[in-house]
């Protein structure tokens, strides 16, 4: 890669402009695509707008986020995204489903990193395997798992019935217990591959050789993977971690066709797309849009601070 | 303070047999170097020593016992490899204290090794870096020093200066002699692939070729009485003249008639029996001079090297390969002139038909 280049020579100068010329397709394509939606969906949370009446929308200033309705005798009561329990359940329901899948698809993706990172016969054909689920589009694998957990038709639950391990069929996806780990399972199931990729290259990345030299300091393999393996793959671990939770964190039509209408599943993408096209509560479901997306951004103002610090490792 | 024995020890990956029934003794405290051409097996056979690879035929002892199916850390080794293989995300300390530290070796006890052996090696102020923030040599070193911290009966290296710069390698090398006599009681067995490395290191060079020892010896007894082709071409730089031959007379010293050379006596033995015989001639650059006589060879100058302080000239006898011929630093020769060549008797080698070397007399007894 070149080194730094000066602005105040003239080569620099011109080097720059040609920076800005390869990258305006880019940044026009950006604008149109993700900016202009984002700016609009802003300006719509701050407005009445509904889904018939785009175009005659009236500004509201932040009524859509908190609105405070005094009864005139001292009471009054709160309305809004900020004040409105189903939204702050979304952001539950969200949070649950973003620790416990990503910790899960973690631990899986590791396990299935380290098996693949040894040496064996038709290690290719297994890499390969390994990856279908994560190459199945959500919605198809979404209404596969839905048939298998289905509470009459179900394999699932046939399966658990003939072992004995229930004693009536449940209603996977229906029932308000089991939908969460419903929708646990399905996105487990289809992205440990993709962790377990990501942790495989970091994997791939640890010398040979210092295992070796491990052996002959005589360390113990349990050892070896907690004082070795583990602190040099946490780069890599972390950075796919940030990766999974962020698309965890915008969950939407894994749950959109598993379990809808479901309050124990309802996440915030869920919860924005009913109120924007179902309720026509467009404002609110902008705002709530508006919600994540800071939530999002925030996130990701972090991860870059985490990664200046220590995504190379540098501990 | 070990010695080992190799009996007839094999190895193969699968159908592919890459050692081939190595017999080897090495005495206690010997500084053993196992030298060959790359891909001839050294470095399986030291990971076959230090335990990193399953010996697949014949035994390994280390005093007496043996080790076959001992795990490395028992088997009171220590390894320095080609590529240092420290740990990245340790400091130098920790690099070196990581092993005994999971012995259970008492802090104090640990504590002292690792700053004795860093004292040993100068890089006491670098204990605190990581491993990256050291240069080549500086790592080099940790992985020496790591090795010496578990104070091992027998010390392996697996070419630990080829990824090091030509000065950096010449004052290690320096630093690695130096070791060895300050553990003079400590077994080290060494690979490598360049000579230089090798004659100055070693008490005794193990040449390997093919999976196979073609000599055991002192690296002047290789350089003065090769056993066969392979090591008198291996040893020496430029290599060995070799031009093939006819036995004219057998005897001591025998008669030979190089191709394109005049007839020569060799102080080699020679049974009367090979009078006629097809052979090989053998005659190292160093021991060529110019002569004004008819000489052994003449020829026109193809080429002329000089280097400072000596001069190689390539010199067209009429064959497919130059004689090559190391005269001295200030010869005038020039490209294109005639020369004839000479060599004293006793520096003269014969190999049979099959490359194996005629007994030399005088040189040979005397290395
Ligand atoms: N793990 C392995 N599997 C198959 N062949 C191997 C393996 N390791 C080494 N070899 C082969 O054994 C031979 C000797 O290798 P090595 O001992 O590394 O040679 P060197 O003398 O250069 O150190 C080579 O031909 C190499 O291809
Ligand atoms: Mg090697």
């Amino acid at each position: 890669m070149a080194g730094p280049v000066s602005p105040h020579s003239e080569l620099g100068r011109q080097r720059i402009l040609a920076a800005w010329w390869f990258l305006a397709p880019m940044l026009v394509v950006l604008a149109a695509a993700a900016g202009w939606p984002l700016l609009k969906t802003i300006y719509f949370s701050f407005t009445d707008a509904t889904l018939n009446n785009l175009s005659g929308a009236q500004w509201v200033g932040i009524l859509n986020y908190y609105e405070w309705l005094d009864y005139g005798d001292g009471t009054g009561e709160a309305f809004g995204l900020l004040a409105d329990e189903q939204w702050w359940a979304a952001v539950y329901n969200t949070v649950r489903f973003t620790l416990i899948s990503v910790t899960l698809e973690t631990l899986f993706g590791l396990v299935i990193a380290l098996v693949l990172n040894a040496e064996f016969k038709g290690r290719g054909l297994v890499r390969a395997a390994v990856l279908v689920p994560w190459a199945i589009p959500t919605i198809v694998s979404a209404k596969m798992w839905a048939w298998m957990m289905h509470d009459q038709f179900g394999i699932l639950n046939d399966m658990f019935l003939r072992l004995g391990l229930i004693s009536a069929p449940i209603a996977w996806t229906a029932s308000p217990d089991t939908a969460m780990v419903a929708v646990l399972i399905v996105d487990v199931w289809k992205t440990t591959p993709f962790m377990a990729l990501l942790i495989l290259a970091g994997l791939q990345l640890v010398p040979g050789d210092i295992y070796e030299a491990a052996k002959i300091d005589g360390v113990h393999p349990v050892k070896v993977f907690f004082k070795i393996t583990l602190p040099l793959i946490r780069p890599a671990i972390l950075v796919a971690v940030i990766f999974r939770a962020l698309d965890a964190m915008r969950v939407f039509d894994l749950i959109y066709v598993l379990t809808p209408n479901n309050d124990r599943t309802r996440t915030m993408s869920v919860f924005a797309q009913e109120n924007l096209f179902q309720f026509d509560k467009f404002a609110y479901g902008s705002a709530a849009s508006t919600l994540l997306f800071v939530v999002i951004a925030l996130m990701v103002i972090l991860t870059i601070k985490l990664g200046r610090m220590d995504l190379e490792g540098n501990g | 303070m070990a010695n080992l024995k190799l009996t007839n020890v094999a190895k193969s990956y699968g159908s592919v047999k890459v050692l081939h029934g190595i017999d080897l003794t090495i005495r206690s405290g010997e500084f053993i170097v196992f030298v060959g051409p790359s891909g001839c097996g050294k470095s399986t056979l030291l990971r076959l020593i230090a335990g990193l690879e399953d010996i697949t035929g014949g035994t390994l002892e280390i005093d007496g016992q043996v080790v076959n199916a001992l795990p490395p850390s028992k088997r009171g080794i220590a390894m320095v490899f080609q590529s240092y293989a420290l740990y990245p995300h340790m400091t130098v300390y920790d690099n070196m204290a990581f092993g005994l530290k999971l012995a259970n070796t008492s802090k104090e006890d640990l504590d002292k090794r690792v700053r004795a052996a860093a004292e040993m090696l100068q890089i006491t102020q670098y204990l605190d870096r990581l491993p990256k923030q050291l240069s080549g040599g500086q790592r080099q070193r940790v992985a020496i020093g790591r090795a010496i911290v578990r104070d091992p009966k027998v010390f392996l290296f697996d070419e630990p200066l080829s990824n090091l710069d030509a000065a950096l390698r010449v004052a290690t090398r320096i630093e690695i002699a130096k070791l060895h006599e300050r553990m003079h009681q400590t077994t080290m067995i060494y690979v490598t692939h360049d000579q230089v490395e090798a004659m100055t290191l070693a008490d005794r060079i193990v040449v390997l070729n093919g999976g196979k020892i073609e000599q055991v010896g002192s690296p002047m007894e290789l350089y003065h009485a090769p056993d066969n082709l392979f090591v008198a071409r291996f040893i020496g730089s430029p290599a060995m003249n070799i031009i093939p031959a006819k036995i004219e007379a057998g005897g001591m010293p025998a008669t030979v008639r190089p191709l394109n050379g005049q007839p020569v006596q060799v102080d080699a033995n020679v049974p009367a029996s090979a009078a006629g015989s097809a052979a090989t001639f053998g005659v190292r650059p160093e021991d060529l001079r110019p002569t004004d006589g008819p000489g052994l060879f003449s020829g026109n100058v193809l080429l002329v090297e000089k280097l400072g302080e000596v001069v190689l000239a390539y010199i067209d006898i009429g064959m497919e390969e130059p004689l090559i011929a190391k005269l001295d630093g200030d010869s005038q020769l020039e490209r294109g002139q005639h020369i004839s060549v000479t060599a004293d008797a006793d520096r003269l080698h014969v190999f049979d038909g099959n490359g194996k070397a005629y007994v030399r007399t005088r040189r040979a007894l005397a290395a």
